[in-house]
């Protein structure tokens, strides 16, 4: 069994919602990065999404932009990720999920690529910027290395191209609750949880929603519309970009939002035990 | 996804279509002046020792080839029903195009242009708001071209079902390097028959600058088939190709993807996109169409550098000669076939594609200039 169908079923059986925070590896620098997310562990993430800095990030927003910039200044290769992955390995067990995009994977190639993010670590491999017509080579590289293909599905998916998606995914299903990039939002938008009903009966894959996550209350919307999971990207970058000035508070800070957060995924289960 | 198959079933619905096609000629003919000139340069033909035609797309409307490619999408957009129009610039001038058609067909037109840009390009941001245009100045990484793509396909990725991102050359993901090369290709058939009713024959080499490699298409595509033909693309050398600060991606990079192209790209080992340079801001993009790259793998086309000091001096000399302000694009394909020419008899005939005028350039050509002075009194 991998570590997402291990991790998925003991959340089930605890009546639980994941909590994915999402990373960029090194983001300020390796040693505040690593304290950062042994912070988040700790408050109750079940899983990691984790990102490897790039120069031209064309899914995410400003938040995360800015995010790949303060890791590649800090000096954060490919190796030097990889190596991150193996140290937080040293103290936990939690699924890791990497987000990357295609020129990185291509330019190490992409089988090395994937069978030295396995050996580091690695569960899940979501290629950002890969269209699944065009992901053969990430597919059988994954599976040549025992990592899951992790897919995006967003409200422009149409039914043809979920069914493509749907043979080739495994892990777990990314669904992106807007149009658009990245970034932290207030609201939760309508088409969001439209997606998650229109997606849910169409598989039995764990279905994690992301982008414009941000607050307790859209957890809790989006568990209840029938999501597995929930990721959350630029409000956790946005805790660090804002106290750049005193690195040593950044853990704290993470550490207080990422517990806020699980509480959400729980509440949810106890709401619905009750209702 | 999905986005890129709708726009490429309307390109492939409406490219054959009768009345597009004449909606196309007309506006091409009456609002843009085409046919473009193709001007014997005599001066310059005396000078180098052949002769040296110029493909006169600095003449069309807005000053550049980025018309026929802006008027062909525009049209599209329209056809689709959409209601916007986005766009990348780097040098401006494709951004003018938009602003223009943007104008004509009355959309609601967004110009993303890098910050750095906006500096060296100030006519043209100029142009692009009299036509109506916003231009949202982007201060992401090197804040040229390729970082105005980035922000211009992050809004389009938002804003997908109103907006239609008029892509401004044979660079992107696919269909936009088809449907830029189609829309382009019109340069290579007059050029064709300009040619033939001037010497009788098919030219002896063609030569173009390449950026993203669009206005070279244009010109190359009617004479792919014609081994005779010699075709030249120039690619920016920056401050030297030997050293990290060049636009010579084809001369230079190595395999990789860029916007969701595959081709060759600047780029460092772990296959992040390095920042490219050059004079001419239409040069300034680390990847290039993946046509091109196809074309220097094959042998078929030979691409060259020059360096911005070899373009800023064909940039004056043909101002000198013939009376031509050339863009500092096209001055890199001046100054190769000046040196190309010398190599060449008296009846051999060269043409340039001249793909834009420099009216735009003039304020960063006298900086230029003065610092070259300031530089050899020193």
């Amino acid at each position: 069994m991998s570590r997402y169908q291990a991790c998925f079923q003991a959340l089930r059986a605890r009546k639980e919602k994941a909590f994915i925070p999402f990373f960029v590896m090194g983001d300020p620098d390796y040693k505040t990065s690593l304290a950062v997310v042994k912070a988040a562990l700790e408050a109750g993430a079940d899983m990691l999404e984790l990102g490897i800095g790039y120069s031209d990030p064309l899914a995410d927003g400003p938040s995360i932009q800015a995010a790949d910039l303060r890791a590649l200044n800090a000096g954060m290769s490919v190796d030097r990720c990889l190596d991150f992955i193996e140290a937080i390995r040293g103290f936990s067990d939690v699924p890791i999920g990497l987000l990357v995009y295609y020129n990185l994977l291509l330019r190490r190639g992409v089988d090395r690529f994937c069978r030295q993010a396995s050996e580091a670590g690695v569960d899940g491999i979501l290629a950002a910027d890969v269209p699944v017509e065009e992901a053969k080579p990430v597919l059988e590289a994954c599976k040549s290395s025992g990592i899951d293909p992790i897919f995006m599905v967003t409200p422009m998916t149409t039914a043809e191209r979920l069914q493509k998606i749907l043979e080739h995914a495994e892990g777990f299903l990314y669904l992106v609750a807007l149009l658009g990039v990245t970034g932290a939002r207030g609201e939760l938008h309508r088409e969001t949880l439209q997606l998650i009903r229109r997606v849910r009966p169409r598989t039995g894959l764990p279905l994690c929603v992301g982008f414009g996550i941000s607050r307790p209350e859209h957890v809790d919307a989006v568990t209840r519309a029938g999501a597995d999971g929930a990721i959350v990207g630029s409000a956790i970058v946005n805790l660090i970009a804002r106290n750049l000035q005193a690195k040593g508070r950044m853990p704290e800070a993470v550490r207080r939002y990422v517990r806020a957060m699980k509480r959400e995924t729980l509440l949810t289960a106890s709401r619905k035990r009750s209702g | 996804m999905s986005t890129l198959e709708e726009l490429e079933e309307a390109f492939l619905k409406y490219r054959n279509d009768p009345r597009f096609r004449s909606e196309l000629k007309e506006l091409l003919e009456k609002y843009a002046g085409r046919p473009t000139p193709l001007t014997l340069s005599a001066n310059l033909s005396r000078r180098v020792g052949c002769r040296i035609y110029l493909k006169r797309e600095d003449l069309l409307h807005g000053g550049a080839h980025k018309t026929n490619n802006c008027l062909g999408q525009a049209l599209l957009a329209r056809h689709m029903g959409k209601k916007r129009l986005i766009a990348e610039t780097g040098a401006g001038q494709h951004g003018f195009a938009t602003a223009m058609v943007g104008a004509l067909f009355g959309f609601e037109t967004v110009i993303y242009m890098g910050e750095e840009d906006i500096h060296r390009q100030a006519t043209n941001v100029l142009r692009m708001q009299l036509c109506g245009a916003r231009v949202v100045p982007v201060t992401t990484g090197s804040r040229t071209l390729k970082d105005a793509i980035n922000e211009a396909l992050r809004d389009w990725i938002t804003n997908v079902r109103d907006t239609f991102y008029l892509f401004g050359t044979t660079a992107g993901p696919h269909p936009f390097p088809s449907m830029v090369k189609h829309f382009q290709r019109v340069i290579g058939q007059e050029t064709a028959r300009q040619v033939r009713a001037a010497e009788g024959r098919l030219p002896d080499a063609i030569v173009a600058c390449v950026g993203g490699g669009s206005n070279a298409l244009g010109i190359f595509q009617a004479f792919l088939k014609d081994p005779d033909v010699r075709l030249f693309g120039v690619e920016g050398a920056g401050l030297g190709l030997a050293g990290g600060k060049h636009s010579a991606p084809l001369n230079r990079g190595s395999d990789g993807v860029l916007h969701g192209t595959h081709t060759r790209i600047l780029q460092d080992r772990d296959g992040q996109i390095r920042e490219a340079h050059s004079i001419a801001a239409g040069l300034d993009y680390p990847g290039v169409g993946p046509e091109h790259s196809h074309l220097h793998q094959s042998g078929r086309v030979k691409y060259v550098g020059v360096t911005d000091r070899q373009a800023l001096d064909a940039f004056v000399l043909l101002s000198r000669t013939e009376g031509i302000i050339p863009a500092l694009e096209s001055a890199h394909a001046i100054a190769y076939a000046l040196k190309l020419g010398k190599k060449m008899g008296e009846k051999d005939v060269i043409v340039v594609n001249l793909s834009g005028r420099g009216d735009k350039d003039l304020e960063q050509v006298q900086e230029l200039l003065e610092q070259t002075r300031g530089g050899s009194k020193a």
